[in-house]
C-alpha cells in the first residue's frame, strides 16, 4: 500500500521499519515511498509513532528491523543527513547564542562555505522576519521566533529534502502562515517535504499525499481528497440563528442524525443535506428565528482521520 | 566520499562543535565553580599553614587545577544539551556521534590547557625552575586530553540533569586527588597506597611535574608519559563506545 507510481525517482523509501521501546511496539513494520518533489504528510494521534518514524528516518535513533533510504543513501548515514534539513519536534536553538550564530553553527556543521552561508542566512532571516533580531540571544526570542529560526537552521544548507516534525504546533497565526507559505514556496522549487502534523487543515492545504499512522501501523496512504472520499462519512448542515434554539427541537427535525452546539452555531449531521436545509428554513420561520448563516459541510479529512484511527483502535 | 576526505570533513565539524562548547559553556556557573574556584580553595585548605616549599606545592597545584578544569566541561555538555533540547538538532546534522564526543572533549581539553598555565606562571613568578619544559608540556597535553575524556565518561548515563553528572564526577574526582601524590609524594606512600595510586592518571602527571619542577620523580619519565597516553586512549575509547549506546536513549 504505497499509492505511488513506480516510475518516479524516490526521495524516501521505507521498508518494514520497526521500533520497540521495551515491550511497546512503537512502529510496526511501516512501509511507504515518497517521490522527489512531493509534499508528504504524516498524520496520526499522539503516541501513534510519527516522531519515532521521523527520528529513524533522520538517523537520531536506530530501527530494530526494516530499512529506509533517503535519496538512495541509507537513512542515518552521513550522506543521507547531508541532503536533509531537519526540524525536530520540541527542538530548541542554543539560547546562549544569537540567532545569527546558531545559523552559522549549523552551516559549518553542514560544511556550507562561509560566503554562501552568510548570503543564504541573510535571505532566510529576512524572509522569516528575523533580520532585525538576528544578533539578539535566542533566550529573548518568542516561541514563534524560535520556531522560525529553527526552520532557517533546517534550510541553511539548501537541503534537497526537509523533515519537519510539527513545524506549526502551538504557534500564533502569523508565524504559522509564514511557515506554511514558505513550505509551499520551497515545494514549488522542487524540494521534497516530509511533514508530520496534527493539523488536518494544514495537511489538506499543503500535502500531495498523506499517510495516517495509528498504533504504529499505517492505516491509510493516499491523496487527502481520496482518503476523505473513500472513508465516506456523513454530511452536516451548520447553522446559526439570531437567538437561542433548542437542541432537542432541532434533533427532532426530519433527516437529523445528531446535533452538536459549536459556539454560536449548531451542527446537524444528516444523510440528506438538501432535505435538512428545507427543514431548517421552516424551523426558523415557525420559531421566529432569523438565519444568520447556513452552510452544508462535506465530511472533512479530520472526519476521515477520526474514523480511520477510531476503527483501528477498536 | 573517500575515507580520508570524510575524516577531514568530520575533523573540521568536530572543531566547530568544540568552538560552540567554548562559547556556551566556559561561562556557566558549575564550570567556573567546580573547574576553577574549587581546586584552588581545596588546595589552599590543605597547604596553608604547613610551611611547604614552593617547589613542592606548585606541581600539586598544577595537577589539581589541570585535573579539575579539564574535567569541568566535558561531563555537563551532553546532559545540558539534552535538557535544553538542542541535542536532537545536533544529532540530525551530518556529524557522527564520535565527532560530537570528540568536540566536547576538545573544548574541555582547551579549557584545562589554558587554565593550567595560571599555576605554572604563578610558580615561575615565585621562582620555580622547570628543568624539562618540553617534557612538562607533553605531560600537560596528554593529561589534559585524558582528563577531558574522563569527564566525558562521567556523562555516559543518559540523564538530562547536569547536577546528577556533577555528583557522579565528584564521587570519583575527590578520591582520585587524594591517591595521586598531590598532597603526599609517591615515594612517601606505603606500598599499598602506591599500588592504588597507579590506577589514577593524575598520579603519573603529578609525578612527572615533580620531576620537572622539584627535580625528583618516583617513576621514569617514559613510564609516566606512556601511562598518560594509554589512559587518554582508553578513556576516549570508553567514552565513544558507551555514548554510541546511550546517546539515542537521551532523545
Amino acid at each position: 500500500m504505497t499509492g505511488i507510481e513506480s516510475d518516479h525517482a524516490l526521495a524516501i523509501e521505507v521498508d518494514s521499519l520497526t521500533k520497540h521501546y521495551g515491550k511497546l511496539l512503537a512502529v510496526d513494520h511501516v512501509s511507504f515511498k515518497v517521490k522527489q518533489g512531493e509534499l508528504f504528510g504524516f498524520l496520526g494521534p499522539n503516541g501513534a509513532g510519527k516522531t519515532t518514524t521521523v527520528r529513524m528516518l533522520t538517523g537520531i535513533i536506530r530501527a530494530d528491523e526494516g530499512s529506509a533510504s533517503i535519496l538512495g543513501h541509507k537513512a542515518g548515514s552521513l550522506g543521507a543527513k547531508q541532503m536533509s534539513g531537519v526540524l525536530p519536534e520540541m527542538a530548541n536553538a542554543y539560547t546562549d547564542l544569537s540567532g545569527w550564530n546558531n545559523l552559522m553553527l549549523v552551516s559549518r556543521l553542514y560544511g556550507v562555505p562561509d560566503g554562501e552561508a552568510r548570503e543564504r542566512g541573510e535571505g532566510l532571516l529576512q524572509k522569516l522576519g528575523l533580520q532585525p533580531r538576528k544578533d539578539d540571544l535566542v533566550k529573548g526570542y518568542s516561541k514563534g521566533m524560535k520556531q522560525r529560526l529553527i526552520l532557517c537552521m533546517a534550510l541553511i544548507s539548501d537541503p534537497q529534502i526537509l523533515f519537519l516534525d510539527e513545524p506549526t504546533s502551538g504557534l500564533d497565526v502569523q508565524s504559522a502562515r509564514l511557515i506554511k507559505g514558505l513550505l509551499q514556496e520551497l515545494n514549488a522549487r522542487g524540494k521534497t517535504i516530509f511533514l508530520t502534523t496534527h493539523d488536518m487543515d494544514e495537511a489538506n492545504q499543503l500535502c500531495h499525499r498523506v499517510a495516517i499512522i495509528n498504533q504504529g501501523r499505517i492505516v491509510a496512504i493516499d491523496a487527502p481528497e481520496k482518503i476523505r472520499l473513500a472513508t465516506g462519512g456523513v454530511h452536516s448542515v451548520e447553522v446559526s440563528f439570531n437567538g437561542e434554539a433548542s437542541i432537542e427541537t432541532l434533533a427532532k427535525l426530519p433527516c437529523v442524525n445528531s446535533v452538536k452546539k459549536l459556539g454560536d452555531k449548531y451542527r446537524l449531521y444528516t444523510a440528506d443535506p438538501g432535505e435538512l436545509v428545507a427543514s431548517v428554513v421552516s424551523f426558523s420561520g415557525v420559531h421566529r428565528l432569523k438565519i444568520v448563516s447556513l452552510n452544508i459541510l462535506a465530511p472533512t479529512l479530520e472526519d476521515a482521520f477520526v474514523a480511520l484511527t477510531e476503527k483501528e483502535t477498536k | 566520499m573517500p575515507f580520508g576526505a570524510t575524516v577531514l570533513q568530520q575533523a573540521r565539524r568536530c572543531l566547530t562543535i568544540a568552538r560552540k562548547d567554548i562559547r556556551i559553556y566556559y561561562s556557566k556557573g558549575p564550570v567556573v565553580i567546580f573547574g576553577v574556584l574549587f581546586p584552588v580553595f581545596l588546595f589552599l585548605s590543605f597547604t596553608i599553614g604547613r610551611h611547604l616549599e614552593v617547589d613542592f606545592m606548585i606541581p600539586g597545584l598544577i595537577g589539581m587545577v589541570l585535573f579539575f578544569t579539564a574535567t569541568a566541561i566535558s561531563p555537563i555538555v551532553v546532559p545540558w544539551e539534552t535538557q535544553a533540547r538542542t541535542l536532537e538538532r545536533l544529532m540530525s546534522c551530518p556529524v557522527t556521534i564520535e565527532t560530537i564526543i570528540l568536540g566536547d572533549i576538545l573544548a574541555s581539553f582547551a579549557f584545562g590547557l589554558g587554565i593550567s598555565l595560571v599555576p605554572i606562571v604563578i610558580g615561575l613568578a615565585l621562582g620555580i625552575t622547570i628543568s624539562s619544559p618540553l617534557v612538562l608540556a607533553a605531560a600537560v597535553v596528554l593529561a589534559a586530553f585524558g582528563f577531558a575524556a574522563l569527564g566525558n565518561v562521567f556523562s555516559i548515563p543518559p540523564t538530562n540533569l547536569p547536577a546528577t553528572v556533577n555528583m557522579i564526577a565528584s564521587v570519583v574526582k575527590f578520591p582520585v586527588v587524594f591517591i595521586s601524590g598531590v598532597f603526599i609524594p609517591l615515594d612517601e606512600l606505603p606500598a599499598w597506597g602506591r599500588a592504588i595510586s597507579y590506577v589514577s592518571p593524575l598520579t603519573y602527571f603529578t609525578d612527572i611535574a615533580r620531576r620537572c619542577i622539584q627535580g625528583q620523580g618516583y617513576l621514569p619519565v617514559a613510564v609516566d608519559l606512556l601511562a598518560l597516553l594509554a589512559f587518554a586512549i582508553l578513556l576516549l575509547a570508553v567514552a565513544v563506545t558507551f555514548h554510541r549506546r546511550t546517546m539515542p536513549k537521551r532523545i
